[in-house]
C-alpha cells in the first residue's frame, strides 16, 4: 500500500515536470508548427543555470528566477536570428535546425560545466518529510506537485483570460487569418519560444534535486515529452496536462511493475494514437501534423 | 542524354571505381582503410535514407532501425544460433526488409511531421526491445561474430574488407541510380512536388511511397550488415535515433536528392569526426554549427555546390 502510494505520488511528480515541458513544445508546435529538438536542451540548461545560481547565491530560489531569464534569452536568440528566415521554407527545415541546436548546446553545456554528475540541493525550507494518513512523504515533492498544479492554472488563465493568451490562441487556430487581421504575429512567435523554453528551464531547475544534472539529460526527456504532446495533441493545454499525467504515471508504474515492458507498450500507444488520432486525444483538428 | 555522353559517362564511373580500388591497395596503412571501409558502409545507409528523403521528401527519424535490424539479424542468427555469417547476413536483410514493409504501411499514410514522428515511434520500440530484452544481450548488445570467409581470402583481413564493401557499395550505388532513372523514381519525385496531382493522373501515390519506404529500408540493412560484419558486434546504439540523427546529418550536409552527396557526406562527417575528435573536444559543437550552417545557408548540400561550379563552367 505504502509502496502504491509512493509510486504515485513520484509518478505525479514525473507528470508535472513533463507538463512543464510538454506545454511549451505543444504550444510551439500549435502556434509555429516547429518541432522544437532543443527542447530538452533548454532544460538542461536550466538545470545547469540552476546549478551556478546555487553557487553564487546560496538559494535555491534565485535559481527558480534566474535559469529561466538566461535560458530565455538564448531562446530568442536562436529565433529571431536562426529559426525566423526558415519560416517561409517549411516545417522541416526548423527540425533539422533545432537538432543542430541540440548539438550546439550540449558541447556549450560540456565546456562550461563539465562532464560529471551533478546534484541540486533541496531549499531548506523544503528538505524534510510529512506524515500524510500514516505514510511518509518527502515535502519537495509534494510542493512541486502543487507548483505543477499552480503553473497550470496560471497557464491556463493566462491562454483562456488574458488578451495575449487570445492572440496565441488565435495563432494557434490560424495564423494567417491572425496575421491578416494585424496581429504582431512574428513577436508572438519570439514570445512563445522564449516562453516554452523559460519553462522547460523551470522544469531543469525543479527537476535539479530529484534526477542527475548532467550532459546527456536533455535526450532522457526530450522523447517523453514528445510522446505526451503526441498522446496530449498539439497545441492543447489541456491535452499537454492529462498526456503528462498518464505518461508520467505509466512511466513510474511501468518501471516499477514490468521494467522490460514498459518502454515497449509507451511507444506503442503513440503509434496508435499517431495512427487513429493524428492531432491527439484534446488537439485541435487544425494544429494537427 | 546522348549514347555519346553516356558512355562517356560510363568511363568516369570506371575510372573512379579504378581509383577506388588501386589508390588505398597500394598507399593506405589498414587504419585509413578502415576509416574509408566505415565511410563507404554509411554511404550506402545515408543514400538509402536520401532515397526517401531526396527523392521521396519524407523525412524519416527512424531509419536506424533497419540499419540496426540488418546489424542485429547478422550477428544474433550467426552467434546465437550458430548460422553461417552469409546466411544470417541475408536472414538479416530479409527480416529488415520485412519490417519496412510492415512499419512503411503505416508510415506513407502521413507526410511531413508527422511523418517523422511515426518513424522516430516505430523506431523507438525497436530500440526499446534491443535496450531491454536481455536475451539478445540488452544495453550490452552483443559481440563475437567470427568474420567469415569469401571464397579463398578472409573479411577479417582489412583489405578484403574493403574490396568487399566496396564492391556492394558500387551494386548499390548502380541500383539506387537506375532506380531513381526508371519510371518508379520519376513519379517517386512527382509524388514529392505535388501530390494531389499525381493521384489524379492516376498514380497509387501511397503504394509508391510505400515501395521507396520498403527499398530505403532494404539498401539501408545492407549497410547495417556490412556494419556488423566490420565490427564483430552490435549494440542497441545502431537502432538509436542518435544513429537515425547522424544518419539525417549525412545526407543533409551531402545535399539530400544526389545519392552521390549523401555518400560525399558521410565520407566528409566520418573525417570530420576523426580528425576533429583528435585535436579538440568540440566535435558536437562541429556538428550542431555544420548542421544549422547547411540548413541556414547551404540547403543544397556539398554536392549542390560542387555541381552549381561545375555549372558555372559548362552549362
Amino acid at each position: 500500500m505504502d509502496l502504491i502510494l509512493t509510486q504515485t505520488l513520484n509518478g505525479l511528480v514525473y507528470g508535472v515536470l513533463l507538463f512543464l515541458l510538454a506545454s511549451g513544445l505543444s504550444l510551439i508546435f500549435g502556434l509555429m508548427g516547429v518541432v522544437n529538438l532543443a527542447h530538452g536542451s533548454f532544460f538542461m540548461l536550466g538545470a545547469f543555470c540552476g546549478l551556478s545560481v546555487i553557487k553564487l547565491t546560496g538559494s535555491f530560489w534565485w535559481a527558480l528566477l534566474l535559469a529561466p531569464i538566461a535560458v530565455a534569452m538564448v531562446a530568442i536568440v536562436i529565433e529571431v536570428f536562426f529559426l525566423r528566415p526558415t519560416y517561409a521554407r517549411g516545417k522541416l527545415d526548423q527540425v533539422l535546425l533545432t537538432f543542430g541546436f541540440s548539438f550546439i548546446l550540449t558541447d556549450l553545456t560540456e565546456s562550461i560545466w563539465g562532464r560529471e554528475m551533478f546534484g541540486l540541493d533541496e531549499p531548506d525550507l523544503l528538505d524534510r518529510s510529512v506524515e500524510i494518513f500514516g505514510s511518509i512523504f518527502p515535502l519537495y515533492r509534494l510542493a512541486l506537485l502543487g507548483f505543477g498544479i499552480f503553473i497550470a492554472i496560471v497557464l491556463w488563465l493566462f491562454i483562456e483570460k488574458t488578451r495575449a493568451g487570445a492572440m496565441v490562441r488565435a495563432g494557434v487556430d490560424d495564423a494567417h487569418t491572425a496575421m491578416g487581421i494585424g496581429l504582431n504575429v512574428p513577436l508572438l512567435l519570439t514570445a512563445t519560444f522564449a516562453s516554452g523554453a523559460a519553462l522547460a528551464a523551470l522544469a531543469g531547475v525543479v527537476a535539479g534535486p530529484l534526477l542527475n544534472v548532467f550532459s546527456g539529460m536533455d535526450v532522457e526527456v526530450l522523447i517523453p515529452a514528445f510522446i505526451v504532446i503526441v498522446i496530449g495533441g498539439m497545441g492543447s493545454l489541456k491535452g499537454s496536462l492529462v498526456g503528462s499525467l498518464v505518461i508520467g504515471m505509466a512511466d513510474t508504474f511501468g518501471k516499477a511493475y514490468m521494467p522490460e515492458l514498459s518502454m515497449f507498450l509507451i511507444y506503442l500507444a503513440m503509434i496508435v494514437i499517431l495512427l487513429v488520432r493524428p492531432h491527439g486525444l484534446f488537439g485541435h483538428q487544425s494544429a494537427s501534423m | 542524354m546522348s549514347a555519346a555522353a553516356k558512355s562517356n559517362d560510363l568511363y568516369k564511373w570506371l575510372a573512379a571505381l579504378a581509383l577506388a580500388i588501386i589508390i588505398p591497395v597500394l598507399f593506405a596503412g589498414s587504419y585509413s582503410l578502415g576509416l574509408i571501409t566505415e565511410t563507404l558502409i554509411f554511404a550506402i545507409a545515408a543514400m538509402s535514407l536520401d532515397l526517401l528523403m531526396g527523392y521521396g521528401g519524407l523525412v524519416s527519424f527512424g531509419h536506424a532501425a533497419f540499419f540496426g535490424l540488418g546489424a542485429y539479424g547478422t550477428v544474433l542468427l550467426a552467434v546465437k544460433l550458430g548460422f553461417s555469417v552469409w546466411l544470417s547476413a541475408l536472414c538479416g536483410i530479409s527480416v529488415a526488409t520485412v519490417a519496412a514493409a510492415a512499419i512503411g504501411f503505416f508510415c506513407v499514410r502521413m507526410t511531413g511531421v508527422a511523418f517523422l514522428m511515426l518513424t522516430l515511434a516505430f523506431a523507438q520500440l525497436i530500440f526499446s526491445v534491443g535496450v531491454k530484452w536481455r536475451a539478445i544481450g540488452g544495453s550490452d548488445g552483443i559481440g563475437g561474430l567470427v568474420k567469415p570467409d569469401l571464397f579463398l581470402w578472409s573479411l577479417a583481413d582489412p583489405l578484403t574488407m574493403y574490396l568487399f564493401t566496396l564492391a556492394i557499395f558500387a551494386l548499390v550505388l548502380v541500383a539506387m541510380r537506375r532506380l531513381i532513372a526508371s519510371q518508379f523514381g520519376h513519379a517517386l519525385v512527382g509524388i514529392r512536388e505535388n501530390e494531389t496531382r499525381m493521384r489524379a493522373m492516376g498514380f497509387a501515390t501511397q503504394q509508391i511511397r510505400l515501395v521507396a519506404f520498403i527499398l530505403a529500408g532494404f539498401f539501408g540493412s545492407i549497410g547495417g550488415t556490412l556494419y556488423a560484419l566490420y565490427n564483430g558486434f552490435v549494440s542497441p546504439d545502431a537502432l538509436s535515433w542518435g544513429m537515425s540523427g547522424m544518419l539525417l546529418l549525412m545526407v543533409v550536409l551531402g545535399g539530400a536528392g544526389s545519392l552521390m552527396g549523401p555518400a560525399i557526406g558521410a565520407g566528409v562527417f566520418l573525417l570530420m569526426k576523426h580528425f576533429v575528435s583528435s585535436h579538440t573536444q568540440h566535435w558536437l559543437l562541429v556538428v550542431g554549427v555544420i548542421f544549422v550552417g547547411c540548413v541556414m545557408f547551404f540547403r543544397q548540400g556539398i554536392w549542390g555546390m560542387l555541381k552549381r561550379q561545375a555549372g558555372g563552367s559548362a552549362p
